[in-house]
């Protein structure tokens, strides 16, 4: 009885589902007046943002021809994980041969995959990955007290605001997205090394003790933030979200 | 038909025991409407799926063992909370459930509170009573919440802590637009401690226009502020061309000549072309001035306004004499009276005064304004409430201008209007609002913003936390904000200090900016005779700022009053200045002091001691601060930073008294020796 009832409330669930999909295909798309060998990124890719927030800069993707010249014209379509947002969802490629749109990321922190397809001269499917990265409230607070305490260390990067320390230090530091580094380190070691500076793990002296200004959330808060933006993704960064 | 009824009646029910056994059977039926409801409901479907889901993960037996069937309830009487929401939700406490990606059986992630004492809907809104997913999260009903959108989930942080924190940065920047936009010149927001929001924008005084700008500039303003400088405050109202018209006359007729020192300067200003660029870059006038560079963008601070097309709007005798003293045109003005002589004021306004656009004035023909044109305008200051931001003489500043917002975050659905294919939730209302005013109907007041999207999601996601249960909260759980206090110096030293604008830029005893250093504990923490130096010529201690303390032209009287003020004054009780000497440590404990430098503690990753070997940016130059600072004050800091200055990105070492003193012995022989070996060679 129970397997019974729970098989009809998900074929009813299936049913609505089916027909909530249903009514978002029915946009009409544009029509191509061109056909791509490629769809390459143009920028975009790898950002933060908050969960459920827009993504700071636009996706920008470009669609070229087989010797690599930018097509106009041809359709590009944008499709992710339930809950993210395009605006707009597709488009034809302009006179460079892009298509911007703006992304927002849905509810969840974590990995989102976001996927660009036009279609080549013979309706083959082409395709170009992104990943865009979603901050929940831990790893936005690690985000904020990384800018406040640690990245003109551990970011190479200047801006005129913000010039960077990086170059001044005798021995380099990593930068978080470095995930082939600060993946090999265990959270227990992170926090021993942010707690009690380089020395805690044989490491240069360089690298402050912050266990007197910062608290243990902020410290863990922290951690959750290197996890989340490293590169390749650790094994605690949690699921990646894609389209079904 | 009447007859197969009839014999339908007759089989059912014609013989007693026939009908007894119809009608217990009917009553059974209705009986297992209810249970077999359950059965098929919702949240047993989600149940059961979770139960599928951890049967194969490899802490299937924890997860077997935490797990408890049935409706599950957070009921917490004093918040309003009756939350059913774990029933379908029912991984959400289970730490190793952070890898699933299939909804509802995620952990939550992590935030600062736990769910038995917060419930769901404290945060997410919601119908928490709800059984059905579709009550519980799509509900838009009047007196129903449908579930916040992930996108302002800070708005909920904020009913409950009213000052900004380092994990809200949305809600922060919202915060700080509702009082720099300045939104709430027209829409009243009272705090639950009853005290309205205030606005911070500034806007300038109407009532000496006529001195300052010409009619054409104010028309051309007017139709479109952004046109002038792209980062003005004000929003544009879409008048129209005649009603730009009107205003502008009825600005120029209504303005009063400042009385007061308006003698020409006669001084020539300097013949080297390069005079004026280095006399603005001298003065940091950058610092709170932005001017669009070539490539179109800002460069500069936002504390002032946008200089990029100065030259096109201000009359060359009114600028002169706003440099020569701001205040005696504007005495609230966040800028500083320089001090500066004839020929600097001379140099200076040639150089703002080059910087035009002629586009801007080019097609605006006026002709002289006609007594009606005059009246017309005066009723369209009124009528735009122009006054709620402006003072204009003759014109009272309206009361309630706007509808009040302090409860806009609860406000019912039923009672807005929609755009056509907008959804129907209340942040979409707010954000839609911000966003194009003018869509909801041609003929209301509130003007266009030129706003970006990660803005407007800022100020809904600040409007969203000032709603009905910001008010209704039990007090103990409400973390109020620092507030803005409003110290001020006393006697001849704080009017100084006033005219100097110190408080645009630095912070002392809880008031003022935070672009330059925290001044509270400043006469413990400097020596005299650096202090006096510092104000004659000011140089940065931190190589990479690129805002700097400007140079005041000041005179040794006035430098004394400061220096004794600030000497005298701004004291930490728990420094003894004179607890400790400035020179004159053992050099075993300097030697020492040098190897904790350099070795345990590596201060040269932040500082500089030693240019020729040394290269940390991220803080003060050490060279001379053998000559700068007190020796108290340094062992205090040594010992404790952020006790002296919170918020110091300085790490807290908690050294020993031993390793502190002899860090501070050798910080004090660094007299500034290394930079006079530089001069020698
Ligand atoms: C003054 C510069 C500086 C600051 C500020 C700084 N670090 Fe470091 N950090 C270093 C240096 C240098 C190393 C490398 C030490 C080594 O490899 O011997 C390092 C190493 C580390 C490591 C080990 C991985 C690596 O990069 O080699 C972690 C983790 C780390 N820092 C975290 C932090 C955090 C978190 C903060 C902010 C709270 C911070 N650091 C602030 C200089 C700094």
């Amino acid at each position: 009885m129970i397997r019974y009832g729970s098989a009809v409330s998900a074929f009813v669930l299936t049913v609505l589902a089916a027909s909530c999909s249903h009514k978002g295909e029915s946009a009409i798309l544009p029509k191509p007046t061109a056909f791509g060998a490629a769809v390459v990124e143009s920028s975009g890719g790898k950002q933060l943002a908050q969960t459920g927030s827009l993504l700071p800069q636009p996706v920008v993707v470009q669609v070229n021809d087989e010797q690599g010249a930018a097509v106009t014209g041809a359709l590009v379509e944008f499709a992710a994980a339930p809950g993210v947002g395009f605006d707009p969802p597709d488009g034809l490629t302009d006179s460079s041969g892009q298509v911007t749109t703006n992304v927002s990321l849905a509810g969840m922190a974590g990995r989102y995959q976001i996927t660009a397809f036009t279609f080549d001269k013979s309706h083959k499917r082409l395709e170009l990955k992104l990943e865009e990265i979603a901050l929940g409230y831990q790893e936005t607070l690690g985000r904020r007290l990384n800018d406040q305490y640690c990245d003109r260390c551990h970011n190479s990067e200047s801006t005129v605001e913000r010039v960077s320390n990086y170059d001044n230090l005798e021995v380099k530091p990593h930068p978080f997205t470095e995930g082939d580094t600060l993946n090999k380190i265990s959270n227990t070691d992170l926090t021993a090394i942010i707690t009690n500076g380089g020395p805690a793990l044989q490491k240069s002296a360089l690298m402050p003790a912050w266990g007197n200004t910062l608290s243990k959330t902020d410290i863990q808060a922290l951690i959750a933030y290197i996890r989340a933006v490293s590169d390749p993704p650790s094994r605690s960064a949690g699921p990646t979200y894609a389209r079904r | 038909m009447k007859e197969k009824l009839t014999s339908l009646w007759q089989k059912l029910f014609g013989d007693p025991v026939r009908a007894f056994g119809v009608v217990s059977l009917v009553f059974l039926l209705s009986l297992a409407i209810a249970p077999a409801k359950n059965y098929f409901s919702e949240w047993r479907h989600y149940q059961h799926s979770y139960l599928r889901m951890i049967r194969n993960r490899s802490d299937a037996n924890t997860l077997q063992r935490h797990f408890q069937g049935g409706i599950h309830q957070i009921w917490l009487p004093e918040l309003g909370v009756v939350d059913r929401c774990t029933s379908c939700h029912v991984g959400l406490k289970e730490a190793s459930l952070t890898d699933v990606a299939t909804q509802p059986f995620r952990k939550h992630p992590v935030v600062p509170h736990k769910l038995d004492e917060f419930g769901c809907v404290v945060c997410h809104r919601g119908q928490g009573a709800a059984t059905t997913v579709a009550e519980a999260h799509n509900s838009t009903l009047a007196w129903e919440q449908p579930i916040l959108p992930a996108k302002y989930i800070e708005s909920s942080c904020g009913q409950c802590h009213r000052g900004p924190m380092l994990g809200t940065p949305q809600l922060n920047q919202g915060r700080a637009l509702l009082k720099r936009e300045g939104c709430v010149h027209c829409h009243t927001i009272k705090l639950p401690d009853g005290s309205p929001i205030q606005p911070n924008d500034d806007p300038p005084s109407l009532e000496h226009i006529a001195d300052k700008t010409t009619r054409e500039w104010i028309y051309a303003w007017l139709r479109d502020p952004q046109s002038y400088a792209a980062s003005a405050t004000m929003p544009n109202f879409k008048l129209s061309d005649d009603d730009a018209r009107d205003v502008s006359a009825f600005l120029m007729a209504n303005s009063a000549p400042l009385a007061g020192d308006r003698a020409k300067i006669t001084a020539k200003p300097a013949s080297d072309p390069s005079a004026g660029p280095s006399l603005y870059g001298e003065s940091f006038c950058a610092s709170c001035h932005s001017v669009q560079n070539a490539a179109g963008n800002l460069v500069g601070g936002d504390v002032g306004p946008e200089l990029t097309r100065i030259g096109s709007k201000v009359k060359p005798e009114w600028l002169q004499a706003w440099l020569r003293n701001p205040r005696s045109y504007d005495p609230g003005t966040a800028m500083p009276h320089y001090r500066l002589n004839d020929g600097q004021v001379a140099t200076l306004s040639g150089f703002l005064l080059a910087k035009t656009d002629s586009d801007l004035l080019a097609n605006v023909h006026l002709d002289p304004a006609t007594p009606e044109q005059i009246a017309h305008g005066k009723r369209l200051v009124s009528d735009y409430g122009c006054a709620s931001c402006h003072e204009i003489a003759g014109i009272k500043k309206p009361e309630n201008f706007a509808p009040e917002l302090t409860r806009i975050g609860s406000k019912p659905i039923t009672q807005l209007i929609f755009l056509p294919g907008m959804q129907h939730t209340l942040p979409e209302y707010i954000a839609g609002k911000i966003k194009q005013p003018r869509a909801f109907s041609p003929g209301l007041k509130m003007p266009q913003y030129t706003l970006a999207p990660a803005q407007i999601d800022a100020l809904t996601t600040a409007l969203l936390s000032f709603n009905e249960r910001s008010f209704t909260l039990p007090p103990s759980l409400a973390v109020p904000g620092v507030p803005e206090s409003d110290y001020q110096p006393a006697g001849k030293a704080g009017k100084l200090m006033s005219d100097l604008a110190c408080f645009s830029c630095h912070r002392i005893s809880g008031h003022g900016g935070d672009m330059a250093p925290d001044l509270t504990w400043e006469g413990s923490s400097v020596q005299r005779e650096w202090l006096v130096q510092f104000f004659k010529n000011p140089g940065t201690l931190r190589p990479a700022l690129i805002r700097r303390m400007p140079r005041f032209n000041l005179t040794d009287g006035e430098i004394t009053e400061l220096t004794d003020y600030i000497m005298t004054v701004y004291q930490n009780p728990a420094v003894d200045r004179d607890s400790m000497p400035l020179s004159g440590y053992p050099q075993g404990q300097v030697e020492l002091g040098r190897q904790l430098f350099y070795g345990k503690y590596s201060c040269q990753g932040c500082h500089i001691v030693d240019t020729k070997t040394d290269k940390g940016y991220i803080g003060p130059t050490l060279t001379h601060v053998g000559s700068r600072l007190t020796a108290a004050w340094m062992y205090q800091w040594m010992k404790n930073p952020q006790a002296l200055r919170p918020g110091t990105i300085e790490p807290n070492r908690a050294m020993s008294d031993e390793d502190a003193r002899a860090l501070t012995a050798f910080l004090m022989s660094q007299k500034g020796g290394a930079k006079q070996e530089i001069a020698k060679k």
